[in-house]
């Protein structure tokens, strides 16, 4: 016990010793540095990629980013078939995962019986660090052969006249639709990871308050978990947009590299960052390298653009008061 | 232990004994053999996984009346309560024995629906949990949606009503499009107790709705509580002595998960026939 009477103690919070504040100080200077660090590191990379693509960007100027031609021998390169074929393997991508990744996570933090939760877990989780190479494997010896043979060719014979199915469909199967599949099935376990993490982060308050007025699982999932989650949600989708607009690897493998646009899913395409790793290594002449370099910057650019305008779109979600009923 | 003495510290700091109020208590409202029954509890045993939370616990709660639970907290009056409208069957593990009907008609019947059994039990939680999402009137009318209600009339109609009931239609009418969270604490609460009786259930639970809550918005509720006994079956657990007392017209006594006495709240205050409601209604506890 403690008594005021030991002359070695304080008796009053005021006889206590001045707090030591250079710990306080060292906390903020190392967070400092690693902050500035980020800052840095992405003016660096700014450096190097506009240093590289300068050459292109004199001779080119804006019109770089309309021009739909690439043609390596008349010196005539455009960025618009890469833009467009990113652009669209990534709402191909986005379209499949999201719906999948978040109904995942649902059956994961409600439905699954409690025994089946952790295992199912730590399957997606190891999914997740499956590297992309070996996707790009899977679907070129695997999935795109049997997306050939079955749905393309099913697609193409009772669709081909709605513009998106026309054919005629490549022999290997390689088209903007199975890039697109490919990079849906590598961002899934990441987007429902995190889409998980998020409905846990639900209070069980507000699933008790919906089960309280009779609602079923189905309408619990849908006014208490999903309506309260919906902002987590959308950002765990444009984390799963990042992703997909940067797949390299798997994606050069099965898009069919080739920089035209078509409006068939089921025609070859390209994107900004399969080209860089398709053509750099053999990149002949300056200008060819130094549009790469600038191929480079435009998916950083893209990337930036999409990211903000996803950010605005989640800010703006409607909350209750904005709307008359 | 460290739990039961900070219970009986919360609720009676100098260890009067509770003057029931006047009203709250009248004989003509006690308990007799032709009152209609809510709830025949028999035999009802909970178990969370391996411990017993409530232990055959026989007791049968009068309908058109306010009955409260007390006890020190972990003595199983959530549990009980959540009982009485299967929402402990959402905790996983959890299981029971034993009977309760419901106006005579088995809870756990096997043609019997969760579901449907929550909208004739409505309940109102230690915490307030609106909807945020949600608009004032959205999370009123949120349980007649879910049943499939869309009269525009009725549903305006039901609103203001059932607000008013809840004593928040004064404060809050002209601001119905807001959202639910971004009313006070106390709002909040009687916003939620309005959401509940929206569907019109036939019976109240409440889990220590006032816990959260300072004292003028505590004594909105308990008024609300008085005006609703005419209509309404409701049970309420509650932390504090003084409000069993001055809200209900009967109160069960649980301790680790045993009725211990069940009676009209006056004389479970006044008179208790068991040592150990003595002890805790008294403020010792033994
Ligand atoms: N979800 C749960 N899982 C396991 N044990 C629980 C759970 N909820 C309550 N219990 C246990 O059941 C007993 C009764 O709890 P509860 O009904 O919440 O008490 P009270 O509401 O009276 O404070 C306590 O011993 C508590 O630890
Ligand atoms: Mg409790």
């Amino acid at each position: 016990m403690i008594t005021a009477s030991n002359p070695s103690l304080p008796a009053t919070a005021a006889d206590l010793p001045e707090p030591k504040r250079w710990g306080d100080r060292l906390f903020k200077t190392i967070t400092f540095l690693s902050a500035a660090m980020v800052g840095v590191g992405f003016l660096l990379v700014a450096y190097v990629l506009i240093q590289g693509a300068w050459p292109a960007i004199k001779l080119y100027g804006w019109s770089f980013l309309s021009n739909t031609h690439w043609n390596p021998v008349t010196d005539n390169y455009g960025a618009l078939p890469f833009i467009v074929g990113t652009l669209v393997t990534s709402l191909i991508a986005l379209l499949i995962a999201v719906p999948l990744s978040v109904g995942t996570a649902i059956f994961l933090t409600d439905l699954a019986p409690l025994w089946m939760r952790q295992p199912l877990t730590s399957v997606i989780e190891m999914l997740a660090a499956v590297p992309s190479v070996i996707w790009g494997l899977w679907g070129l010896f695997v999935l795109m052969p049997w997306l050939h043979d079955v749905p393309y060719t099913w697609l193409n014979k009772h669709f081909s006249f709605i513009p998106l199915f026309a054919g005629p469909i490549e022999g290997s199967g390689a088209c903007i639709l199975t890039a697109g599949i490919i990079v849906a099935i590598m961002i899934l376990p990441i987007v429902t990871s995190v889409s998980r993490e998020i409905l846990r982060s639900v209070p069980d308050l507000q699933r008790e308050a919906a089960y309280g007025l009779g609602a079923t699982r189905w309408e619990v999932t849908r006014i208490a978990v999903l309506s309260y989650a919906r902002r987590g949600l959308m950002g765990a989708a444009v984390l799963g947009l990042g992703r997909a607009l940067g797949e390299t690897m798997a994606v050069t493998m099965v898009v069919g590299n080739s920089p035209k646009i078509h409006a068939s899913l089921l025609q070859p395409g390209w994107t900004l960052a399969s080209v860089i790793a398709n053509q750099f290594g053999e990149a002949s002449g300056e200008i060819q390298r130094s549009v790469l370099y600038e191929i480079g910057l435009v998916l950083v650019g893209v990337t930036i653009l999409v990211n903000i305008g996803a950010l605005i779109l989640i800010k703006s979600i409607e909350t209750p008061g904005s709307r008359r009923t | 232990m460290s739990d039961q003495a900070k219970s009986v510290a919360d609720s009676s700091p100098s260890a009067p004994t509770p003057a029931p109020q006047p009203g709250s208590a009248s004989p003509a409202s006690m308990p007799s053999a032709k009152a209609e029954v809510a709830f025949d509890i028999q035999d009802l045993s909970i178990f969370y996984g391996k411990t017993q939370a409530i232990k055959n616990v026989h007791l049968q709660i009068p309908a058109m009346s306010v009955t409260a639970i007390i006890g020190p907290s972990g003595c199983g009056k959530s549990t009980a309560l959540r009982a009485l409208n299967r929402m402990h069957e959402l905790t996983p593990g959890a299981r029971h024995t034993g009977k309760i009907l419901m106006k005579g008609e088995d809870l756990y019947g096997p043609h019997v629906d969760a579901t449907v059994v929550r909208r004739r039990v409505g309940m109102v939680f230690q915490k307030s949990n609106p909807f945020p999402t949600l608009s004032i009137s959205e999370n009123v009318l949120v349980g007649l949606r879910l049943n499939g209600v869309r009269d525009k009339a009725f549903l305006n109609q039901r609103l203001e009503e059932s607000l008013r009931m809840s004593a928040l239609w004064d404060e809050v009418k002209d601001s119905l499009n807001r959202p639910g969270t971004s009313l006070s604490g106390g709002q909040q609460q009687r916003l939620c107790i309005a959401r509940a009786l929206a569907v019109r259930p036939e019976i109240l639970l409440m889990d220590e709705p006032c816990s959260a809550l300072d004292p003028i918005a505590t004594a909105k509720v308990e008024e609300l509580i008085h005006a609703l006994k005419s209509q309404y079956t409701v049970v309420i657990v509650t932390h504090n002595m003084q409000q069993a007392a001055r809200v209900s017209e009967n109160t069960a006594f649980f301790y680790m998960g045993s009725l211990i006495e069940f009676g009209p709240t006056e004389q479970i205050f006044m008179n208790p026939k068991n040592p150990q409601t003595e002890a805790y209604v008294s403020g010792r506890f033994g």
